[in-house]
């Protein structure tokens, strides 16, 4: 018997139609992945399910929990079984929790609002919960505030909170995205283990393929608010019967063309950093004593050559970004030197930059921060111009932007749109338009495609392979996701605790790992293929 | 801990600086104390002879320092025009201007944090609306004329309180309440109003908080959420505007005491300025600004106490 069973569920806010006909069923112990890109309706299911939508959303058709009717519940009901019969697990650990409570009362809170249990009884349950999570008393009191704590220990604390009192269901909305791949892998271990534990349901809700096939039974596939394919794991992926689930599997394991590879040291380096540290200043302990700085960057030397593309991978917190904010002049190393094309350009004023910045430019990871909302995006495109010795006519500038936007599959109509008239694979493009637009040597990409949906970002990694064929543009590729440095670098650097720890052609750093974090790394990151292999044994 | 430190650091540097700034602008002020004491009849040696017993001859530093070394020791020094110590004068005043402001100070946030929170639950809603227009309307109006609405309606129409004057803490604490209560009422309303907006703002801002979301998919219900975990997020722009109301209020006093007869610093001030008293009007608002500055010293204390964030680690 189903523990949850979604029948013919159709949702609209307003006049927008979300969801249609959607028919999903969870029996106890079992794992359902939802998969689907971005708007395809995944979480509005899931917060269906658990009664939380917006004002003025409306639902149709049957859900069934565990006997009882939730779309006809009284609110009284729904609260006695949110938390208690049905946890939920979010995407963002950053923000999920109360930053004014401790993670004791926040994961206290719902057991003593189900059980009645007393403060010390309710505390000792939070207690034993905590240390079920991988938090243990004795380094995690419970006093600890959700700041102190990191963001995958601060999605134990939520995992916590939705299993503290053994529901029945969990619903798990992205719980990894947030991530770096190894505390990926070690917070859907311990989501596994709490469903054999328990016999929990686990409904798990996620844009990666991957993720998903490591862990569910079976899988339903949405799009557009609607169920394009459902089935067992291994079947549904092996046979790839409806042409978006063979879409979806492709753009997950996409490499694009790149046939001439660049080897290092057959040519000038175009960016050197030699022995590059930056020191943050610490926390002070003492009035008396001075602080201890932290050591973000270590003692990192790399190079880059002409249309070499090289990949830095790394956990989160390891120091990519702040090496890679020194590279681009944003900020300056406490020790070390930066030369770029030969030319040293750490402690130089601004005006001296010039050359160097317009030469050097950067895609960010968040194609939508780092756009003027207000702005055209003629304006928008064309804003590295000023760096061009010879400011360009109004004429030329359009020109100029024009020729960008071709470049990046976009039209010359899209030079008088606004950023919020673009989709996010869209600005991503835009925001690759604005960095070629002055020909640069060397591009700096922050995580460039990890928060675009698979087919998007094969797109964008293709144009990204496409661009440095064609111009021969540089790439320094800053990911922690391995299946981006796979298929888009020459080199790859892996990045540990603000040190360069190994170094070497891409494949033969992934195929054979030696360093303890590249090892780390690399058993860590899910994988498709490998996935789809061992569903495959295990279900026949 | 460093955060307090760092605060009180800051107030006490704060206070320093405008008592400078106090003295410097009294010391700018056309007239001269001494003549004004012996009146205009009086001869230049006289004058002098004053001067020089006032001590207003000597060096602005040393002038400085003796003000300032007084104000420590609470010797304000003495009143030009009643010749009575000033901290008498003052501490006759305090008595009615603090428990002024504090009350209006209560009565405004318990008016206006659960009226943000009713505003806030309903966002959008007629409930919400009415309020938020309540507010609007609370904002534009003076609060002397709101002060005259109120004597008209509640001491002359319904006669439950009196008009004006205040009958000293010595007839009873009742009594003495009871006449400061229109003139609270009249501060605090404008007051509430717009600190009512700033909480309804804050905690639409923070429903939409992801932990609010977490903390409804535990079963609390909405009311719980609210007042458990969006509350206290809520508070730090409220605290702020608190903090900077308590400004407003005392400069309020002055004319609320006006109007209502109350004998308070407002006043004091008020006919010390008029009388060209200067060493009153320098004392009361040093006074008035070493509450400010304590109020706002318990402001930041207060962010500490909702936010752990700022307190650092232990």
């Amino acid at each position: 018997m189903s523990l949850l069973e979604i029948e013919n569920l159709s949702l609209s806010i307003g006049d927008t139609h979300i969801l249609k006909e959607i028919e999903l069923a969870i029996a106890p112990g079992e794992v359902v992945g939802l998969v689907g890109e971005s708007g395809s309706g995944k979480s509005m299911t899931a917060l269906t399910v658990m009664r939380l939508l917006p004002h003025l959303a409306r639902a149709s058709g049957r859900i069934t929990f565990d006997g009882i009717d939730i779309l006809g519940a009284t609110e009284d009901q729904m609260c006695t079984l949110r938390g208690d019969d049905i946890g939920m697990v979010f995407q963002e650990p950053m923000t999920a929790l109360n930053p004014v409570k401790t993670i004791g009362e926040q994961v206290a809170e719902g057991i003593r609002w189900h059980t009645k249990a007393g403060r010390a009884e309710a505390e000792d349950r939070a207690r034993k919960i905590l240390d079920r999570v991988g938090l243990p008393e004795a380094k995690f009191p419970l006093s600890r505030y959700p700041h102190e704590l990191s963001g995958g220990q601060r999605q134990r604390v939520v995992i916590a909170i939705a299993c503290a009192l053994k529901p029945k269901l969990l619903i798990a909305d992205e719980p990894t995205t947030a991530l770096d791949v190894v505390l990926q892998a070690q917070i859907l271990d311990l989501l596994r283990d709490l469903v054999s534990e328990v016999r929990m349901g686990l409904l798990l809700i996620s844009h990666d393929l991957a993720v998903v096939t490591e862990m569910a039974d079976r899988l339903t596939i949405l799009r557009r608010g609607e169920v394009t394919e459902a089935g067992d794991t291994a079947r549904t992926l092996s046979e790839q019967l409806h042409s978006y689930t063979r879409e979806l599997a492709l753009a997950s394991m996409h490499v694009p063309a790149r046939p001439k590879t660049h080897l290092a040291g057959s040519a000038k380096p175009l960016l050197e950093v030699e022995g590059v540290s930056r020191d943050y200043p610490g926390r002070r302990r003492s009035l008396f004593r001075p602080a201890e700085p932290i050591r973000a960057v270590d003692d990192v030397s790399l190079t880059v050559e002409p249309a070499q593309s090289v990949a830095l991978v790394g956990r989160s917190g390891c120091g990519k970004s702040t090496l890679a904010r020194m590279i681009l002049a944003l900020d300056k190393p406490t020790a070390g030197a930066i030369r770029f094309r030969g030319e040293t350009i750490t402690g130089k004023a601004e005006p001296e930059l010039k050359p160097a910045r317009r030469d050097m430019q950067v895609v960010f990871q968040d194609p939508y921060g780092s756009f003027d909302p207000r702005q055209k995006v003629e304006k928008l495109v064309a804003e590295p111009l000023h760096l061009l010795e010879q400011r360009p006519a109004r004429a030329e500038r359009r020109d100029m932007v024009a020729h960008a936007l071709d470049e990046v599959g976009l039209g010359p109509r899209d030079m008088d749109k606004y950023p919020h008239e673009f989709s996010g694979g869209q600005r991503q493009r835009l925001s690759i338009a604005r960095a070629i637009i002055t020909r640069p040597k060397l591009v700096v990409a922050d995580e460039p495609v990890s928060a675009l949906d698979v087919s998007i970002r094969a797109q964008i990694l293709d144009l990204f392979a496409e661009l440095n064929q064609k111009l021969g543009i540089a790439y320094l590729f800053i990911t922690h996701d391995l299946t981006v440095a796979r298929a888009m670098s020459d080199e790859v650097l892996v990045m540990h605790e603000g040190r360069i720890v190994e170094r070497g052609r891409t494949a033969d750093v992934l195929d054979n790992p030696r360093s303890e974090a590249a090892r780390a790394l690399v058993a860590a990151a899910p994988d498709l293929r490998r996935a789809i292999a061992r569903r495959m044994q295990e279900q026949g | 801990m460093t955060y307090l430190l760092k605060r009180l650091i800051i107030a006490a540097v704060t206070l320093v600086l405008a008592s400078m700034v106090v003295f410097a602008v009294m010391e700018i002020l056309p007239g001269d104390p001494a003549r004004l004491m012996l009146g205009f009849n009086a001869s230049t040696d006289q004058v002098e002879l004053l001067r020089n017993q006032m001590g207003l001859n000597a060096p602005l530093v040393l002038r400085y320092l003796h003000w300032a070394g007084g104000l420590l020791s609470l010797d304000f020094g003495r009143s030009y025009t009643y010749s009575v110590p000033v901290i008498d004068l003052v501490r006759e005043r305090v008595v009615v201007s603090l428990p002024l402001a504090l009350i209006a100070l209560a009565l405004s946030t318990a008016i206006a944090i659960p009226v943000g929170l009713f505003s806030a639950s309903r966002q959008g809603r007629a409930g919400d609306t009415l309020a938020m227009g309540a507010a609007q309307l609370g904002v534009a109006v003076p609060n002397f004329w709101f002060a005259l609405m109120l004597i008209y309606l509640f001491a002359v129409w319904l006669r439950l309180v009196p008009a004006g004057g205040f009958p000293g803490w010595s007839a009873g604490i009742w009594p003495a309440v009871k006449s400061l209560l229109l003139p609270a009422v009249a501060l605090a309303l404008p007051q509430a109003a717009i600190l009512a907006r700033v909480a309804r703002s804050a905690l639409i801002e923070v429903l939409n908080e992801d932990y609010i979301r977490t903390a409804r998919a535990k079963g609390l219900p909405y009311r719980a959420v609210l007042w458990r975990h969006a509350l206290r997020n809520a508070m730090i722009p409220v605290l702020t505007i608190l903090g900077l109301q308590f400004a407003f209020l005392l400069a309020g006093t002055i004319i609320i005491e006006n109007v209502f007869y109350l004998p308070g610093l407002g006043r004091l001030v008020f006919q010390a300025i008029t009388q060209r008293d200067l060493i009153v009007v320098e004392s009361v608002v040093m006074l008035l600004v070493a509450a400010v500055i304590a109020v706002n010293l318990l402001v930041d204390f207060s962010y500490a106490v909702v936010d752990p964030r700022l307190r650092g680690r232990q």
